[in-house]
């Protein structure tokens, strides 16, 4: 319940941030992932710094590039904004299944992208959606990854120890969408879920989490066969057999709800 | 949706269903849990724990700890040898007891194994300085499952008794052998009830608080049992009662696994002692996983036999008990309960029961909620529906068919017991009206055509509460209740009940202001300080109100008469009756109120013959019998084929817990008991590998049921006053847990029975379902 | 190495200095002496440490107390003015939705942010809204109908 000793700032501005992250900061976000890991002893950075203070940062807004989401957005801001809502319900949908309200008040959008963890809601939707996350660095600058190659393995992302995620953009949807979920009934987290954008006439992409280590992306999703192959993960909660029936059952709920709503 | 309102200032109180008078301090914050208790010059102690199921302990260095600035002392085993073991209360013939120290000494036997306390000024600075004591281990193999714990070959949790083997026990009634010779039908089956974690939402905790000018300790402790723990402690610390005092601060929750005597409580009055400062120590929810009691741990071999028409002849069980490392206060006790509640609410007379206690390298089980008689009722019930099915009879007719009718009361039970009341039908036939059985069993039959799961799921359940006469406990089984009116004619009750929930600080006040004819608000009900109120037994096995109450009443009745007493001499006659809150002549009709007799009674000034000055009386009243509380719990479920989830479409649940002090609080009871039966049924399981780790271990793998895990219970009651007790309750806080899970699993069974089905082990997850499915498929 | 913080925490502005690693629930426990917010878990589950930070519900145990600096807090002691109960205070009393009453601050902290969120919540949704707050005594029947009655005495 007591974490370690840390030193602590906040970061004043997104500059003041990155430099102290290229100095070997830790960085907080909304710290729904880090909080309680740090709680556990589980980590122990001996630097913390704080985006949470940085003005600005939980934008929603949109232009020709798609739905610019800042990496500071909450969870629920993603879940309640009407401007996803209507040009990106997916993300707002999936938002809404992410933990329970005292979380989602606090949790930010680029905290949870970049903890990655293999059972959380965003990486499918965000796959599925083939949307752009834009890092940035003191030493390089933003770069923009896809998505897909985002989600490297489990807790791991293509961005680099001094990089921090600066914000996702998200296409202006034109498919229905759905994002379906079994929730391991202790922690909520998923023991699948599968985000989906179909077409009216059943084609679309599906993104899956909880399977894997990392989301899988579906770019046909008239065929699930790839879930038969992909390795599954199996715990107390869920064996690889079951997991990736499930994900094969919940892929199609979803593309079914989708679907109706193309 | 029943509405309540602040109750009238006087009037009959018994039975009505008024709001608690101890819920504002709770609602505000304000109420005073152990946690919140801040002593001058209060110290913090975090506790190192074995991470392994069986380990040599080689060394122990605790120099860098002692080195932190803030740390004021590290004890390990090697320092508290001499304080007395943690005490088990259960006395079973040939019972092998380990040593329990307080503190591991060369050797750890579960994870979570206490092996050394840090003491600190602050509770970070402890936490950090137990990160750095170092424990040399000499890793063993562990036995982790009782069943393979009991093979030749496994490894011993205690080297000195490498069978693993605790203790056994057996006991019979009428004729086994006959009863199997005449049936005509025998059923077997294995039955497990999983191990489960408590889980109340407060952890435990406990300060210790040592005076050394007096010689004498205060503990606070989130306990059900404040005098008995009194009681215990002093005796492991070789100190007098009088020089202990225990307080009992608001308790987060209990479910039974607060009913014990914890190493904890021990040790901080031990470090609290040498340190002449309070210690504080509140146990995390890792810690509470690891170190507080697990409850059930059952693995039950049954047959029952019957004849053709469904009467049933005889039960057999053999009952492998998962123990853990030590015994806790009633470890050992408990499955011997399961044993008293075999024959369950039928006629039959002939059983037989061998329980094996069996030692395992895990947290020590003991009770929780039901305590014995959840795993007794779910088997029997699995067993009757199994015999149902077998004999292609319907679950309700059986179980009408066996019941003890209504004239057989008081009725001899083969296992020694003697029920007390009851109208066994009356519960179930309301639940099959409520539920609309006929309709459900034809909405039934159009599902399966349609190809849906659909299930229908009856529990009849019998439950002993009112723990209990004393020769059938293993303390005193008897409570007490102080009554004192104060010169203003304001009522104190102090009752040895320990309620942490329960609402007892309402319903006493309910009972106490209707036998006095005063109002609601001029009692106030007071438990949990041995400093402040007489010894009493505690609250658990559903003995608040059924074993508290009785004894407040009897308090009562004696200080009417000694109202009455002072009645006479106040108004000067012999013909006096109290009644509502005053003394009134018979003759003359001139009153003296509650106010003035008690006044009067300390002013002393004209004190009836023969009668001391004051108004107060107590009483220790010992229960003749328990009582039996019963009930039918009826569940509709649907499963949904693709992903094996269950559904619950209804849950009704018919309890008979003899006279309602207070409906709204029973009807909480009941939900709350049936939302820990759930959690058996559906989610809840204590998963540990075969090196004795627990994957289970935290809320995140743990699952209590969540509101949106939690179907509406309709609540429903029948009243059958018990014959054992003036106020004719029963007791009614596990009965929940008891009806609830036997009725989910028939439930489910009878949905999947067209696949060929008879039986599933809880909990019913949808991967295990699913399974079910596929095989079902497959065949 | 401590720091200073400044938080308004039911109305009343208080600076404290403070270790970083300091968890907010500890905060306002120990230096503020507000202990009606409950410590029942270490893994953000159970919800009985919920307070109101800008008017949002936050698990206090899973926030360091830094984090809050110059922000503002309403606790379970906040909720009642002048001696008069909140409406959501009142209704679990009414319909008993407590029993320990461990989690109950916590609970109606979540039950107040969902109130303020969907003034007419069905059964459902109230469900959904308090998923992040366990109690282990009442089974949640009695919190719904509190819940339920909260609404209609708000609207």
């Amino acid at each position: 319940m007591i974490p370690h000793s840390f030193d602590y700032a906040a970061a004043t501005s997104f500059a003041d941030a990155l430099e102290q992250v290229a100095a070997g900061a830790k960085p907080l976000s909304g710290g729904m992932s880090l909080i309680p890991m740090m709680k556990l002893r589980l980590a122990a950075p001996e630097r913390v710094v704080d985006l949470g203070r940085i003005q600005g940062l939980n934008y929603i807004h949109q232009d020709q590039a798609g739905i610019h989401v800042g990496a500071l957005a909450t969870h629920f801001e993603v879940e309640t904004s009407a401007l996803l809502r209507a040009g990106c319900p997916l993300l707002s949908e999936t938002a809404g299944w992410i933990g329970d309200v005292q979380i989602r008040n606090r949790g930010t959008i680029g905290g949870s992208v970049a903890h990655a963890d293999p059972s959380a809601d965003y990486p499918a939707a965000l796959v599925a959606l083939d949307a752009r996350i834009v890092v940035a660095s003191k030493r390089g600058g933003e770069r923009t990854v896809g998505a897909n190659d985002f989600f490297v393995d489990a807790l791991t992302t293509a961005a680099e120890p001094d990089e921090l995620v600066k914000e996702i953009i998200v296409p202006v949807e034109t498919m229905g969408t759905s994002y379906q979920k079994l929730l391991q009934p202790a922690s909520g987290f998923a023991i699948v879920g599968v985000a989906a954008r179909i077409g009216q006439d059943g084609h679309g992409r599906l993104g899956v989490t909880g399977l894997g280590a990392r989301p899988i992306l579906i770019t046909d999703a008239t065929d699930l066969a790839a879930l038969n192959t992909t390795e599954a993960n199996s715990d107390i909660h869920a064996a690889s057999a079951y997991r990736r029936e499930m994900a094969k059952v919940y892929a199609r709920r979803a593309i079914a709800a989708a679907r109706a709503r193309a | 949706m029943a509405t309540t309102a602040a109750p009238p200032a006087t009037g009959k109180l018994v039975g009505k269903r008024l709001r608690r008078k101890e819920d504002p301090r709770l609602i505000t914050g304000t109420a005073t849990y152990v946690d919140d208790i801040k002593l001058p010059g209060m110290h913090h102690a975090c506790i190192v724990r074995s991470p392994y199921a069986a380990a040599r302990i080689k060394s122990i260095d605790a120099k860098a700890a002692l080195e932190t600035p803030g740390v004021v002392a590290v004890y390990t085993g090697a320092d508290t040898k001499e304080v007395g073991p943690v005490p088990c209360g259960a006395s079973l013939p040939g019972l092998r007891v380990p040593h329990h120290y307080i503190l591991a000494t060369d050797r750890v036997y579960f994870v979570g194994h206490p092996v050394a306390v840090v003491v600190a000024g602050d509770k970070y600075v402890a936490r950090d300085a137990a990160d750095s004591i170092e424990v040399d281990y000499d890793v063993l193999p562990a036995a982790a499952d009782p069943e393979k714990a009991l093979t030749p070959g496994a490894p011993a949790v205690h080297p000195e008794w490498p069978d693993n083997t605790a203790f056994t026990y057996h006991q019979e009634g009428g004729d086994i052998a006959q009863a199997f010779a005449e049936a005509d039908v025998i059923v077997k089956q294995r039955i497990t009830s999983q191990r489960l974690i408590p889980t109340p939402m407060e952890t435990r905790g406990v300060v210790a608080d040592w005076k050394p000018g007096d010689k004498a300790l205060t503990l606070y402790s989130s306990t059900q049992i404040p005098h008995l723990l009194r009681s215990l402690v002093a005796g492991m610390l070789g100190l007098a009662e009088n020089k202990t005092r225990v307080v009992t601060p608001e308790v987060g929750g209990g479910f039974g696994c607060k009913l014990n005597v914890y190493a904890e409580e021990a040790l901080m009055s031990f470090v609290s002692m040498k340190l002449g400062k309070p210690v504080k120590w509140i146990e995390s929810r890792r810690e509470n996983y690891v170190a507080t009691i697990h409850g059930r741990g059952h693995v039950d071999y049954l047959e029952i036999a019957a004849k053709k028409d469904g009467t049933i002849l005889g039960l057999k069980l053999k009952l492998i008990q998962d123990l853990g490392a030590y015994h806790q206060l009633l470890t050992p006790v408990i499955p011997t309960l399961s044993v008293l509640m075999m024959p369950g609410l039928y006629r039959f007379r002939n059983v037989t029961a061998d329980i094996v206690g069996v030692f395992t390298n895990c947290v020590p089980t003991d009770a929780y909620r039901g305590a014995g008689r959840p795993e007794a009722t779910h088997a029997i019930e699995r067993m009757v529906d199994m015999l149902a099915a077998e004999l292609k009879l319907d679950p309700a007719d059986i179980r009408l068919k066996n019941f003890i009718q209504p004239e057989e009361f008081p009725f001899a039970t083969a296992t020694g017991l003697t029920y007390d009341s009851g109208q066994y039908d009356l519960p179930l036939r309301k639940a099959l009206e409520i539920g609309g059985y006929a309709a459900l069993r034809a909405e039934q039959q159009t599902a399966r055509v349609a190809g849906k799961l659909m299930g229908i799921g009856i529990a009849t359940y019998g439950e002993i509460c009112a723990f209990g006469p004393s020769p059938a406990t293993p303390a005193g089984g008897w409570e007490s209740a102080t009554v004192k009116v104060d010169p203003d004619g304001k009522v104190t009750v102090l009752t040895g009940s320990c309620h942490h929930g329960q609402g007892e600080e309402t319903t006493f006040a309910q009972i106490a202001a209707d036998e006095l004819g005063i109002g609601l608000d001029d009692v106030v009900v007071f438990r949990g300080d041995t400093a402040i109120v007489q010894y009493g037994i505690g609250t658990f096995g559903s003995r608040g109100t059924a074993v508290g109450g009785p004894a407040l009443y009897y308090a009562l009745q004696n200080l009417k008469k000694k109202l009455k007493r002072y009645g006479e001499s106040a108004l000067g006659s012999d013909d006096v009756r109290y009644e509502a809150g005053q003394c009134i002549c018979n003759k003359t009709g001139k009153t003296a109120s509650l106010a003035q007799l008690a006044g009067a009674s300390y002013r002393a000034l004209k004190l009836p013959p023969d009668e001391e000055p004051g108004m107060q009386t107590t009483f220790f009243w010992e229960p003749p019998n328990f009582t039996f509380p019963f009930g039918a719990h009826l569940v509709v479920t649907e499963i949904d084929r693709d992903t094996g989830r269950i559904e619950i479409k209804r849950y009704v649940a018919v309890d008979d817990c003899g006279k309602i002090i207070n409906p709204l609080i029973v009807d909480g009871q009941v939900h709350g008991g049936v939302a820990q039966g759930l959690g058996q049924a559906l989610y809840e399981q204590v998963v540990y590998d075969d090196n004795g780790q627990l994957l289970s271990g935290e809320l995140t793998d743990y699952a209590i049921p969540k509101a949106t895990m939690m179907p509406w219970v309709e609540s429903h009651h029948t009243e059958t006053p018990s014959p054992v007790n003036p106020l004719g309750v029963k007791g009614v806080g596990e009965a929940g847990t008891i009806g609830c899970s036997p009725a989910v699993v028939n439930s489910v069974v009878d949905a999947l029975s067209s696949l060929g089905v008879r039986h599933l082990d809880m909990p019913l997850t949808p991967e295990k379902i699913w399974n079910v499915i596929q095989q079902g498929a497959r065949a | 190495m401590k720091r200073t913080i400044t938080v308004t925490i039911n109305g009343e502005t208080r600076s404290d200095e403070i270790e970083a690693r300091l968890l907010l629930i500890h905060y306002l426990r120990e230096v503020v002496g507000l202990t009606g917010a409950h410590i029942g878990c270490e893994t953000s589950l159970c919800g009985a440490c919920t307070v109101e930070l800008d008017g949002k519900a936050v698990k206090s145990c899973t926030m360091f107390a830094v984090q809050a600096n110059g922000r503002s807090l309403t606790t379970i002691e906040g909720l009642a003015k002048n001696g008069e109960l909140h409406p959501v205070q009142e209704a679990f009393w009414n319909e008993h939705g407590l029993q320990c009453g461990f989690c109950t601050p916590g609970m109606i902290m979540a039950s107040k942010q969902l109130l303020e969120r969907n003034p007419n919540p069905s059964e459902g949704e109230i469900r959904h809204g308090i998923e992040g707050n366990l109690c282990r005594c009442t089974g949640y029947q009695h919190i719904v109908n509190a819940v339920r009655t909260a609404a209609e005495r708000m609207k």
